[in-house]
């Protein structure tokens, strides 16, 4: 049977080469780059090393740099560490509402501890408008934090309108670019941000590895007390073989970015045009031009995402859902919802995210398996049997 | 490990009594799509006991299943039988259910039981 991984936005796969050059350092090359022997010199080398080649895929200086354990630590650390070190200033944050949990739940601790939260709305694609976030800055107005773009419905955010706002006013502004470092081009001096987050796991590198960049002389509050690692400001010895392996990852998606957008945007537009074709009641999610390449997610009427991720696995094809039954919370998508979907129509909510592995006949096999499928699901589903018989319920 | 166990996967692959009953004896509708699950079951009724039971459910995996395994259950027995089929006894059957899923089988047996209810409200309603 043929195998079709699609779902990139929960995990890449680890590049050889990444893997390659981490292998010495889950060996002989164990040193604790804090150590002052020839040992502690080669990992503090390669740690050097790999700290350049993060801060140069975002365009960032590498003591910009302060490795973590993923893209949570990093929205956790940015949201709490730079609300709290400027409460001096002001106790108020503002947020989007298709923000991932790691930055609204660290809005929602701030909260807890004083804090006011403001929840800017997005558009029916999922679209922040910049005159809403100046909207919601008030005067104790300490943060900014909105993301590049976003893993479930993949549109991109106007950033760089964002930073001009938040330049003039002086509030340092973070983004959570998770979904797009390693993918598409991140620079933070275009982007005017004063933080970014990134994950390895993103773009073929390690899990539980990830890097906030965080421009000089913004203040931070560390939320890892320990040793002088990372400038003080994150302690504990460094996950060296990890920092490698993003090191590497980082420095060959900047050199494989282009022709990756270039093998994958095609296979995209091809989900994205056929998908609605070949299945009546489907409904593009997310923005339909400003969107991650290799994303395309979709709501199926009638049916539920999590039955229907099922029967695509039996059919060797891999992709995930943000509906309701698929979460732990079992929860519809916040996400899914901001943007003015009906619960019942997120339920049916799919997401494909390609690699630039995928191949053409790779999607024509998805356009040929998902049909069957959602027919199947159809005939048992009442919602549909109603619609048939009524021609209600549907969007 | 696998989320759901090999019966449950099983009925979901192949689930029994999907469909409706033309002209059925009663109707019973559970859940709605806001919490995930909406499940219709529709029974034929002979000499008190369920000649057939056929189902139709909006849902995930689990939801499929139990509909699945409450239908094949249910076929046979007495009303009185059916009314006593509990959540818990459709989750043993299907050798378990991942906690966060249990709910589904309370909406399987429930739908079921509404449909029974519904079958004795006609019959009271038919004067007899």
């Amino acid at each position: 049977m043929r195998k079709v991984y699609l779902d990139n936005a929960a995990s890449t796969s680890l590049l050889p080469e990444v893997r390659e050059a981490m292998l010495p350092y889950l060996g002989e090359m164990f040193g604790n780059p804090s150590s002052l022997h020839d040992w502690g010199d080669g990992a503090r080398e390669a740690l050097d090393e790999a700290r350049e080649k993060v801060a140069g895929l975002v365009g960032g200086e590498p003591e910009e740099i302060i490795f973590t354990s993923g893209g949570t630590e990093s929205n956790n650390f940015a949201v709490k560490g730079i609300a709290l070190a400027q409460q001096g200033k002001g106790k108020h944050v503002v947020v989007s509402a298709i923000e991932h949990f790691s930055v609204l739940h660290s809005a929602r601790t701030l909260e807890k501890w004083g804090f006011e939260v403001t929840e800017v709305p997005v558009d029916k694609y999922g679209a922040v408008d910049p005159e809403e976030v100046k909207r919601a800055i008030r005067k104790d107005t300490v943060l900014v934090s909105i993301m590049h773009a976003n893993g479930e419905i993949g549109t991109i955010e106007p950033i760089k309108k964002i930073a001009k706002i938040t330049g003039e006013l002086k509030i340092p502004f973070h983004t959570d670019a998770v979904a797009t470092a390693g993918t598409i081009p991140v620079n933070v001096q275009e982007l005017g941000v004063d933080a970014l987050s990134l994950a390895g796991s993103m773009f073929y590198g390690p899990k539980g590895t990830g890097a906030l960049w965080l421009r000089k002389g913004v203040r931070i509050i560390p939320l890892l007390d320990g040793g002088i690692q990372e400038g003080g400001r994150r302690g504990g010895t460094e996950n060296v073989p990890g920092i490698i392996g993003l090191g590497k990852a980082a420095e060959i998606a900047a050199a494989r970015m282009t022709s990756r957008i270039k093998t994958m945007t095609p296979l995209r537009d091809l989900l994205l045009t056929q998908l609605p074709k070949k299945i009546e009641h489907v409904v593009v999610t997310g923005h339909p031009q400003n969107r991650l390449p290799g994303h395309a997610s979709f709501c199926v009427e009638f049916i539920e995402g999590e039955a229907m991720l099922m029967l695509l696995n039996s059919k060797g094809i891999a992709v995930s859902s943000g509906s309701a039954c698929t979460s732990r919370a079992l929860k519809a998508s916040h996400v899914l919802l901001a943007l003015g979907l009906s619960h019942e129509i997120a339920q049916g909510s799919i997401l494909f995210t390609l690699s630039p592995e995928n191949t053409k006949e790779d999607i024509d096999y998805v356009l040929e398996a998902m049909p069957p499928v959602v027919d199947r699901l159809r005939q048992m589903s009442p919602l549909y049997a109603k619609f048939v018989k009524t021609g209600k319920g549907g969007k | 490990m696998p989320v759901y166990n090999e019966t449950v996967m099983e009925h979901f692959m192949n689930p029994r009594n999907v469909g409706e009953i033309e002209n059925p004896d009663g109707v019973g509708e559970e859940g709605n799509p806001v919490c995930g699950d909406m499940m219709t079951f529709y029974i034929k009724v002979k000499d008190n006991k369920l000649e057939d039971v056929k189902f139709k459910t909006f849902g995930c995996g689990a939801a499929i299943a139990v509909s699945s395994m409450v239908s094949e259950m249910a076929k046979g027995m007495t009303l009185e039988e059916a009314m006593k089929l509990t959540p818990a006894a459709v989750a043993d059957k299907l050798e378990g259910l991942p906690k966060n899923k249990l709910h589904c089988s309370n909406l399987g047996a429930q739908a079921l039981h509404e449909a029974i209810k519904n079958y004795l409200e006609k019959q009271k309603k038919g004067g007899k």
